[in-house]
């Protein structure tokens, strides 16, 4: 076969890799020479804005990304988080968009697969799962097809690997109509003196190659290859990749007795980009050169390229370096689980990236310089104008009991069970709060008491209003659902998923929403720990919803004191706990102007993080405390649909009473922040109750008894009572019968 | 009593077993690999849930020709006790110790959800801890649980009261023939069900309801 390394490199080449001229312009002044053909690939692979950030490394930085508890921040495989008695929650969202949209089941579960895996070479053993998926329009032509082909592929991989799905996220709006979000979340379990890093340490080791073969799956997947080698197109087509989660089972069980051994220096799993990245992060990290002898990768189809090899996305890879004494040990690790183990490199001491193919020398290139001299980009940006006030008196009317019952049983409240119940939401036998509540929890096996609320959040309508309130108001509303199990939050991984950069108003968007992801952090202590930039979502120049998912993670002592959702008993009083004086004032951009009158007009509600520190720490002290018997915080739809999800989960009614000097829908549906509604087993003209209120009044947290549980009917003051059952009826109705395929 | 659980690559509810086991009755099992040349001696072999092999093939075939099944089928033709759940069940099938077979749910998808199980038939060893028409809360989590038989060995396995749990109350979450969840061999010291009792032992998973098999089966009182 032969290869033709030291063709020309014409400028229609260098676009095809996804590269501006100024930048071969830089990879030529960095080389001192042209790069030939594999090295051309290899400098796409890693300044892509998938692996370089380029356009977001100077905004990513503005991030609070440390903390007491902090081990490990961005930049490694995934964040690592100190939870006490020597243990550490590992964790990391990670998307996979376009895939996800081209072919859903294996774009959907490959991204679980990698997002595994990220967790995994860690050295933590993965517990927990979530998923924010977003997907267009419920009656767009592509959305149900769309819908059932991304669930079962998560599912297909999750359920197989063994890890529980605690929670997520699924909205529809007809922005994603053309690019839907897939963000798939994974943490796991390690003992803080036993994390791995990617970093390489010592000359001459050898460079180990772990578990599935390399295919040209994936290969120019985001680098095209160009058609000008006519012969060569059919070999390098792009594919997306295909998942096996059978494989990716036995490397984790591999990886984790492996790393038991002793044996393991370095690792690094190979994900986007897989040979070279990895690779390249290895030996730059540990400021290394490292040798590759691509005759030594197990490939799964002949006549494959150095080209193709270097950029294979084949999936449940590994790259590791080893002590050359345990490498014995170590192969018969591999051999056991049935996984191929083949040293392909070493280490080397004059940090060149050498690849070796046929006694040839195809790439050599200075390593550092590939990671390190990415190009970094500060874009144009232009801040967008938040939309003007809604006017005074602008409050559509509605029935409220018609109006709630309309809001949960629609798309964006009904409930989520036609796509949670096909994910393994109890293996591991751990899951103390499954999906359908605030956060999920699990208990951390080994321990008497301790448990972790994991929670997944943002709200693309107010980011697009206003990108800076709305990054705000995703990092608190993870935080407020971590906060209403009564999890202290520790950290969190953030999603960034937006149109196209080069833009100034998406670049805006982006500098805005990390402004206010950065400002919450602070005021919450709630470092980002991890993450992953999605640029250029976007369909015949529009581009999608901002959407920056926050990932939380959030420690509870003790889990028999957790609050969950549902009412518990009859009788208890209700508080609404951080509410304004008039309880709820803010109708912009809420689900009811959305849904009920379609308007997407009014500014985004307002984030006050201080207020919103102060509240959550009040209602986690009142729930550690054993007094509160309930605990939900309110989102889309307001107190109104607050109180019913908390009637459907339970079955118990409540009676609540209006306030009589402000329009019962904004009370009910306006969606100002910062607010919970608490129940409580407590005399209302007791004693107790008094103290309560006597301690919120001098925190300056209004905490009104607006009502108490019981019946079957939930009342909300003047309205018509909607029966439990009725409202539990819409709720489950709406994602069955709309995938069964009656009218969106 | 003594216990022993199976591993196969692929199998991911071996921790959950071994930890019910182990919580249940005091003592771990031992954990064979399924190269092991040999099975300890044990009283009962466990065959968990999970993806033997990825279940690439029909769910639990692959599993059911590994050499370590020779040693299970001579463990039940001692009249030993198996117990195999989920994909321990379907390599039961697969492997002949037990009739019928298990095909993909009937809404073509993956399910776990909580359903009602009856037990049918309270006089074995497994369900012991249990009394007959007993209704009990009890996790499922699969894609290919709906069991199927001909007539002639429905008839069978109703008849023998080798039934021995039926999704109850309208909780069938897969299509499963006259609603079965759980059935014995002819000599009853073989049983296979899709449901996970396994996750229902403690308080953490919400209610103990499936601690009651273990009990039972290891002459524990529930």
């Amino acid at each position: 076969m032969t290869y033709q390394n030291n063709i020309t490199i014409t400028p229609q080449l260098v676009a095809d890799h996804g590269l501006k001229p100024d930048e071969f312009d830089k990879i030529v002044a960095l080389i001192g020479r042209q790069p030939n053909y594999t090295e051309l690939g290899i400098f796409s692979a890693m300044w892509n804005e998938h692996c370089s950030y380029k356009s977001s490394k100077k905004w990513l930085k503005t991030l609070p990304t440390s903390g007491p508890r902090v081990i490990q921040g961005p930049g490694e495989n995934a964040g690592v988080v100190d939870i006490g008695d020597g243990q550490a929650i590992v964790f990391k969202m990670e998307s996979h968009n376009h895939p996800s949209f081209i072919e859903p089941y294996q774009g959907a579960g490959t991204g679980m697969g990698g997002i595994l895996r990220d967790v995994f070479t860690m050295g933590a053993r993965p517990v927990a799962a979530m998923n924010a998926l977003r997907f267009g329009s419920p009656d767009h032509e592509k959305t149900r097809h769309l819908v059932s082909g991304v669930v079962a592929g998560i599912g297909g991989y999750g359920n197989a690997f063994g890890v529980p799905t605690v929670g997520g996220e699924v909205e529809f709006d007809e922005r994603y109509n053309g690019n839907i979000l897939v963000n798939a979340f994974a943490a796991g379990l390690a003992d803080t003196d036993k994390i791995f890093y990617s970093k390489a340490e010592g000359v001459g080791l050898p460079v180990v190659y772990l578990g599935a073969k390399t295919g040209r799956d994936g290969v120019g997947g985001a680098t095209m290859a160009s058609a000008e080698f006519g012969d060569d197109i059919e070999e390098k087509r792009p594919t997306v990749q295909v998942g096996d989660p059978f494989t990716e089972k036995r490397l984790l069980e591999a990886c984790l007795e492996l790393m038991a051994t002793g044996a393991v220096i370095a690792i690094q799993d190979m994900g986007a980009a897989g040979l070279t990245c990895s690779a390249v992060e290895m030996g730059a990290k540990g400021d290394l050169g490292i040798e590759l002898n691509l005759d030594m990768v197990p490939v799964r189809e002949t006549a494959m390229t150095p080209y193709e090899m270097m950029l294979s996305e084949s999936q449940e890879r590994m790259l590791m370096v080893l002590h050359p004494e345990k490498e014995a040990e170590a192969r018969a690790v591999f051999v056991k689980w049935e996984l191929d183990f083949a040293t392909v490199g070493k280490t080397t001491d004059d940090l060149r990236f050498r690849v070796m193919w046929q006694g040839e020398e195809v790439a050599n290139l200075p390593i550092k310089e590939l990671g390190d001299e990415a190009p970094e980009y500060d874009r144009p940006w232009m801040a967008s104008a938040p939309p003007a006030p809604l006017a005074a008196g602008d409050v559509p009317q509605m029935d409220v009991a018609d109006a709630l019952l309309k809001l949960i049983g629609g798309h964006q409240s009904a409930s989520r069970r036609w796509v949670y119940e096909q994910y393994d939401t109890l293996i591991q036998g751990n899951s103390l709060q499954r999906p359908g509540g605030d956060a999920g929890v699990i208990r951390v096996e080994g321990h008497e008491t301790k448990g972790l609320a994991f929670s997944s959040d943002v709200t693309p309508r107010y980011c697009e209003a206003d990108p800076y309130e709305g990054g705000k108001q995703a990092v608190a509303e993870c935080w407020r659902n971590l906060t209403a199990t009564g999890a202290e939050p520790l950290a969190a991984t953030d999603n960034l998923n937006f149109g196209n950069p080069e833009r100034p108003e998406i670049m805006g968007q982006l500098v805005g929403a990390i402004k206010g992801i950065g400002e919450a952090c602070l005021a919450l202590d709630f470092p980002i720990v991890s993450g992953n930039v999605s640029l250029y979502n976007e369909t015949n120049g529009r581009g999608i919803l901002p959407t920056p998912t926050i990932g939380g993670v959030g420690l509870l002592p003790d889990w028999s004191q957790m609050a969950r959702i549902g009412f518990a008993a009859a009788n208890q009083v209700i508080l609404l706990v951080g509410a304004p004086a008039n309880r709820g004032t803010h109708l912009g951009q809420s689900i009811y102007l959305r849904d009920l009158f379609g308007r997407k007009d009014g500014p985004a509600p307002h984030v006050d993080l201080a207020h919103e520190r102060r509240t959550g720490d009040f209602v986690r002290k009142l729930i550690r405390s054993g007094v509160v018997t309930a605990c939900h915080d309110l989102s889309d739809g307001g107190l109104g649909l607050g109180l019913a999800e908390m009637a459907v989960a339970s079955g118990i009614g409540a009676t609540v009473t209006d306030l009589t000097d402000q329009d019962p829908i904004l009370q009910y549906f306006g969606e100002d922040q910062g607010r919970y509604l608490v129940t409580v087993n407590l005399d209302p003209q007791g004693d107790d109750l008094a103290a309560l209120w006597k301690e919120a009044e001098s925190l300056g947290i209004f905490a009104p008894w607006i009502g108490t549980t019981g019946g079957e009917t939930l009342v909300l003051g003047a309205a018509r009572p909607v029966a439990v059952a009725a409202l539990k009826s819409a709720h489950e109705g709406w994602f069955p019968s709309y995938m069964d395929g009656k009218a969106a | 009593m003594k216990s022993a659980v199976i591993v196969f690559p692929g199998l991911n509810r071996d921790r959950d077993m071994i930890a019910a086991l182990t919580k249940v009755s005091g003592t771990a099992p031992a954990t064979v690999w399924h190269q092991d040349a040999d099975i300890p001696d044990v009283d009962l072999i466990v065959i968990p849930g999970g993806f033997s092999y990825g279940d690439y093939l029909r769910c639990g075939a692959i599993a059911a020709r590994s050499p370590i099944m020779d040693k299970v089928r001579a463990h039940a033709a001692r009249g030993g006790k198996v117990l195999g759940v989920c994909n321990g069940f379907q390599i039961l099938i697969e492997a002949g110790l037990l009739p019928g077979a298990l095909m993909r749910n009937m809404s073509l998808k993956f399910v776990c959800r909580e359903v009602k199980l009856e037990v049918v038939n309270a006089d074995t060893d497994f369900t012991r801890g249990y009394t007959k028409g007993e209704v009990f809360r009890c996790p499922v989590a699969h894609h290919d649980g709906n069991f199927f038989a001909d007539s002639d060995t429905i008839a069978r396995l109703e008849g023998d009261g080798r039934v021995a749990f039926r999704y109850a109350e309208g909780t069938n979450p897969n299509g499963s023939i006259n609603d079965i969840a759980g059935i014995f061999n002819e000599q009853k010291n073989v049983l296979g069900l899709m449901p996970h009792p396994e996750n229902l032992i403690e308080a953490a998973h919400g209610g103990d309801d499936g601690r009651a098999l273990f009990a039972g089966l290891l002459g524990k009182a529930a």
